[in-house]
């Protein structure tokens, strides 16, 4: 028998609604509908009395009308009247309409709250439940008010049905949502959790919901759901099927409840109770199990509810990100589903393995994926699919597959869909700056961007291309030459003429020399696309022109005759008319010196965020950047407030972009040329000198940009900074509000000069600014410092620094100033560490060998072994030990993937020498580092400063030796004598392996 | 948190519109409206997600009818899925056969048994039985008060029938009726 009896209906409404689906045009069905409004607006305005059952019928009328898309301005009176009906079905039609049309803020909420009372009071079931619907699903704020303190009574008392315990549940986390000030948990937090006893499984289900919500405001509060979730969870994985037989979905047991409750351990690190972890261990362990067990149902509904499950595992084992073992099943399951029939499950699929890319444990299990994904890119069906897969693509992408994987996108662009062109624009754009290690790479594929998908270029795109190439000297020829081949074209996008003008105007002089790019033809290029460009490119040609004259002055006379032209000089345009104007006279008045100082060669950009990483962030919001997991975190959505939804919609994200933006000079300032130094980017604090003269380093130079980042925002407290000034000397130790503090630093033997810079970021200024160094082992001398900082300033002060001997403490700076009558305390740690006072020192490898087996005493050498923090790269980490401050030595140690280094610590009284080994295995993402001194204490000090961080993990050092000590059969003292040996011609030592698996063969 | 739910014909003809947050009524119009735009043009071999900024509709394509949730970050995507085949499941319990007209005509009906799905954004339950269970129970309320209301019920069905005499010109009657057990949803 059909629950709903289909003929018990109103005969007026059916009638209504057959006139409406024979009308035969819209103007009909309008005018039919305008009829019946007038009709019952009548109705309701008469002097008779309806009865109920009318007023029900005209009410469901309003909510047909409404559904169709028409205005209902009226009836809100009356259904708030059905409401305190004595028969069921009238209050229910009340309720709908009032919970389908009413909003929060209407004024007839105080007559609906009233009937809401009573209902509650009435202890009938399913009186309460329509009430309690009301509640969340008109979630207004006099409702909490009214209701706040009441509901949670209802969802814990003891003779409280379970469907009303369910909807008060739900209920109770609606208000929460809207106004988490008006329910107050304190006392029912325990009563709560405890529902997940509950015998009831729908109660549990909304009872997780519900902890789940506040589990994330207040994680605390809820620590105890965890074990309790965990034991449920267990006992829904491993019972049979007929166990929970009400809520098996096609043979699942109760996916519904098991996925919530997935959810809510997200909310929390993995359990430290090793007991309660092995039990969540072993049904993540029985979940992925089953999935590989043959169906037990042919239908779709059988393997979405299991997979379901299967998604909401592996997202927790994830978020954990503990348990390797899982991990690689997880990645192993993932890209089983990379080739299911199921396009859903191949979507799901790609967007959680994008989230494991992020792991360190999975990200190579990942990469191995790489072919099937690449595939989906060129053969999925489903434009939401492909999008998937570019992120995964994205996301694997590392130094060792960057090159592949930005082809892919390249060729994937010329067909993409216009809908997601940009975003992938973006993304190349970003792999190709982070994995450049040739940056002739880099030019070209920027420059294929712009060829293959101009329009969708951004101006992020090619101003990042034009700071790099001013960046980096070692790549200006190459991009001149690059850009002027691309201009050939006989159609080029607007985009590349930028570009091209940009390049050659600052470095055209670079192929000058081959007459197939002589000064006149390069200009003639250039100045013949001028006409098909807008008036921002022609500005800039324009720029481009004047920087010519200076370059070439060969052409000086061709140039002038083109800006003195009518179509120049009488430009409508007032900017293309200024420029032309002041560009000739500048032309023909400044000697050759002053053109040359006025038109020199633009400065190196800061090193700051990439604009176009924050664009792409901004652009998608948070979720879908792998190397940002909020969407982790995020596991109950956006919170949502009636009142501001706007607001606390907005992704955390955007507040930190907008953060970042405005300390960053105007990305259209640093690209326009103009003619004068104004715009030569104000002090920056980044180390721009290692743009130019240390080009062995420069490799990681951009990778530092991408590091960089997160501290880029204004943080608090200076102990972030200062782990990363071990090995590099200028950069912000301190930024807080007010205030940030900038160094640059340089050291000769035993000697130090820091200059602190101090900025005020307020539009206040400072008033009894003073500073103060102490320091138990430094001498350290300060130069006065102005008492006043203007708002917006910056002052300087020179710090000079003695080594008396090897040292452990680090100096400690004191600052105190006035801001807005209060009195403002700071202290922040200066970098200044032992291994500052390095001298690099060169030797021969039977040199360094002999000097470490001298160095062999016990207490001399320190070794520790740690963990990989980020990717295992080589020239990030030569670059880290240059920073250091030791010597590279190369082919020294047979393993070339192990560094080696040397240097001497100068301090007043004495010179202490250090050799350095460092051995990456990249299998277990581990280092060891081998330091030998002279003297156990500067040993001690200086192994202690490796890595730079501020955790370093202690307890597991002891059985990650075990990994090296297995794979690592050779002694280096074993080499270093065969070394030895051999080189005197002392005869043959036997072959020996070491864990590269190659061999050193005896002479 | 499920932040709508949009049931609409082939046509784009609205059966029934439910938001869990406010939008305004203009507001709401036109997100069916792009909505149905969105979810029309698709094969129905290709995935039932679709992503926006911070919400993400999950729908499924029954016979006439498109049943489309939409749903922010903390939905299980699977399990939308699932959710919207027990909601169709429990209609085709309740109206036995449930097709377009049935959503047409009791609007109401339809609007109560999905009060027992989802409530206020959220999943209220999920074991069939005890959802039809709850509406039996309504029901029998619903017969209890019937007295005069009763009577004319019979006629209503008459009426309703009498009255639409296009529907078996314009509509194949096979294709109307959502035999879900039966079905594919792909």
């Amino acid at each position: 028998m059909p629950a709903v009896s289909k003929g018990d209906g109103m005969r007026g409404l059916a009638v209504f609604i057959s006139d409406i689906r024979n009308c035969k045009s819209k103007e009909a069905e309008v005018k039919r509908i305008n009829k019946e409004l007038a009709n019952i607006r009548s109705k309701f305005k008469g002097d008779k009395a309806l009865d109920g059952y009318s007023k029900k019928k005209y009410v469901c009328k309003l909510l047909f009308i409404f559904l169709l898309g028409h205005d209902i301005d009226f009836g809100h009176m009356e259904a708030v009247n059905l409401l305190s009906s004595n028969k069921y079905t009238e209050k229910q039609i009340g309720y709908l309409f009032i919970s389908v049309l009413v909003n929060s803020n209407s004024d007839l909420i105080r007559l609906i709250n009233n009937a809401i009372k009573n209902d509650l009071a009435s202890r009938n079931p399913t009186f309460m439940n329509l009430a309690l619907h009301c509640i969340a699903n008109v979630g207004s704020r006099e409702m909490a008010e009214a209701f706040a303190s009441e509901i949670p009574r209802i969802l814990v008392a003891g003779d409280t049905m379970d469907s009303v315990k369910q909807s008060a549940a739900l209920c109770l986390l609606r208000l929460n949502r809207t106004s988490p000030d008006l329910v107050p948990m304190g006392e029912w937090t325990a009563r709560v959790v405890h529902l997940l006893n509950d015998q009831h499984l729908g109660v549990v289900t909304a009872a997780t919901s519900l902890i789940t919500t506040l589990a994330q405001k207040s994680p605390d509060d809820f620590k105890t759901s965890v074990s309790l979730a965990v034991a449920r969870l267990s006992r829904i994985v491993t019972s049979a099927s007929i166990d929970l037989q009400d809520y098996t979905y096609y043979f699942v047991a109760a996916p519904w409840l098991s996925v919530k409750l997935l959810r809510l351990l997200q909310c929390y690190p993995p359990p430290e109770d090793t007991s309660l972890r092995s039990r969540l261990t072993e049904c993540l362990e029985t979940i992925l199990n089953k999935a590989q067990e043959p169906p037990k149902s042919k239908k779709v509904q059988h393997s979405n509810a299991k997979n379901a499950v299967l998604f909401e595992a592996i997202t927790l084992i994830i978020h954990h990100d503990s348990e390797p073992n899982l991990l690689v099943r997880a990645c192993n399951q993932l890209g089983q589903f990379l080739q299911h029939r199921e396009t859903n499950l191949r979507y799901l699929a790609l967007e959680s393995m994008c989230t494991l890319a992020s792991s360190e444990f999975s990200h190579e299990a990942v990469k191995t994926h790489i072919e099937t994904v690449i595939n989906a890119l060129k053969t999925e069906r489903d434009v939401s699919v492909r999008q998937r897969a570019v992120d995964l693509l994205y996301a694997m992408c590392d130094r060792s597959n960057s090159k592949q994987i930005v082809a892919e996108m390249l060729s994937y662009l010329e067909t993409a869909d216009y809908s997601i062109r940009e975003e992938i624009v973006l993304k190349v754009a970003i792999l190709a700056e982070k994995y450049a290690v040739d940056y002739t790479w880099y030019v070209d594929t920027i420059l294929n961007l712009i060829r293959i998908a101009g329009d969708y270029v951004s101006e992020e795109v090619w101003y990042r291309v034009i700071q790099i190439v001013i960046n980096r000297d070692d790549v200006q020829g190459y991009a001149a030459k690059t850009v002027f081949e691309a201009l050939q074209a006989p159609a080029c996008h607007e985009n590349l003429v930028k570009v091209g003008g940009y390049i050659l105007g600052e470095f055209g002089n670079l192929i000058a020399g081959d007459p197939r790019s002589s000064p006149l033809v390069q200009f003639n290029l250039l100045h013949s696309k001028f006409h098909l460009c807008s008036v921002p490119t022609r500005a800039l040609l324009l720029s481009a022109y004047i920087k010519f004259i200076n370059l070439f002055p060969e052409v000086k006379g061709t140039i002038q005759d083109v800006l003195r032209s009518d179509s120049q000089l009488r430009n409508a345009d007032v900017e293309l008319q200024q420029r032309a104007v002041e560009y000739l006279r500048l032309s023909c008045i400044a000697s050759t010196d002053i053109l040359a100082t006025v038109l020199e060669e633009m400065p190196p950009f800061p090193e700051r965020e990439s604009s176009i990483l924050a664009k792409l962030k901004k652009k998608k919001g948070s979720s879908k950047l792998p190397d940002m997991d909020d969407s982790r975190k995020n596991v109950n959505g956006s919170s949502e407030h009636a009142e501001d939804a706007e607001v606390a919609s907005k992704p955390p994200q955007f507040l930190l972009e907008e953060l970042i933006s405005t300390d960053r000079p105007h990305p259209s300032s640093s690209a326009t040329m103009l003619p004068t130094r104004t715009m030569v980017p104000s002090h920056t604090f980044t180390d721009n000198l290692s743009v130019n003269s240390a080009p062995s380093s420069g490799a990681s130079l951009l990778v530092d940009v991408f590091s960089d980042f997160s501290s880029a925002a204004p943080t608090e407290g200076s102990d972030e900074h200062f782990p990363r000034f071990v090995c590099k000397n200028n950069g912000v130790i301190y930024e807080n509000q007010l205030l940030q503090i900038g160094l640059k630093s340089e050291y000769r033997q035993n000697l130090g000069r820091m200059y602190v810079f101090y900025g005020n970021k307020t539009s206040t200024k400072f008033l009894s600014f003073s500073t103060s160094v102490s320091t138990l082992q430094l001498n350290v001398q300060e130069k006065p410092v102005d008492p006043l900082i203007e708002a917006g300033a910056q002052v300087q002060q020179i710090l000079n620094i003695e080594c008396v001997s090897d040292f452990s403490d680090v100096p400690v700076l004191n600052i105190q100033f006035r801001y807005g009558g209060t009195l403002q305390n700071i202290t922040v740690k200066l970098p200044v560490m032992l291994n500052k006072f390095f001298q690099p020192t060169e030797m021969t490898s039977q040199d360094f060998f002999q000097r470490w087996k001298q160095l062999g005493a016990p207490q001399q050498e320190v070794q520790k072994i740690f963990k990989a923090k980020n990717q295992m790269d080589t020239d990030v980490t030569k670059a880290k030990l240059l920073g250091f401050g030791v010597a590279l030595l190369d082919g020294v140690d047979p393993n070339p993937t192990n560094f080696v280094g040397a240097g001497i610590i100068h301090t007043k009284t004495t010179q202490v020498g250090c050799l350095l080994r460092l051995e990456p295995n990249t299998q277990a993402q581990m280092y060891r580092l081998t330091l030998r001194t002279s003297k156990e204490s500067v040993s001690q000090r200086l192994c202690e400063l490796l890595p730079p961080t501020n955790a370093v993990p202690p307890a597991t050092a002891a059985p990650l030796a075990e990994l090296f000590t297995a794979t690592l059969i050779w002694s280096w003292d074993a080499i270093s004598l065969h070394r030895h040996m051999t080189s005197s011609k002392r005869g043959a030592i036997p072959a020996l392996k070491h864990s590269g698996g190659r061999t050193v063969v005896g002479a | 948190m499920i932040k709508a739910i949009l049931i609409f014909n082939n046509h784009g003809k609205p059966r029934l519109i439910r938001f869990y947050q406010y939008f305004s009524e203009d507001m709401q119009q036109q997100i069916i409206r792009e909505t149905f735009h969105l979810v029309s043009k698709r094969d129905d071999n290709v995935c039932n997600f679709l992503e926006g900024s911070d919400y993400k509709l999950i729908y499924r394509h029954y016979a006439t009818l498109y049943f489309v949730f939409c749903v922010d970050s903390s939905e299980s995507e699977l399990g939308i899925l699932d959710l919207i085949q027990v909601f169709v499941e429990t209609l085709d319990k309740c109206f036995e056969n449930v097709c377009e007209l049935d959503l047409i005509f009791h609007m109401d009906k339809v609007h109560y048994i999905l009060q027992e799905v989802v409530m206020g954004g959220m999943v209220l339950e999920t074991n069939m039985n005890e959802i039809v269970a709850q509406v039996e129970v309504q029901n029998r309320m619903e017969k209890s008060e019937g007295g005069l209301s009763a009577a004319p019920a019979r006629a209503v069905s008459a009426v309703k029938n009498m009255n639409l005499p296009e529907i078996p010109r314009n509509i194949n009657i096979g294709d109307i009726n959502i035999k879900v057990p039966s079905l594919s949803p792909f």
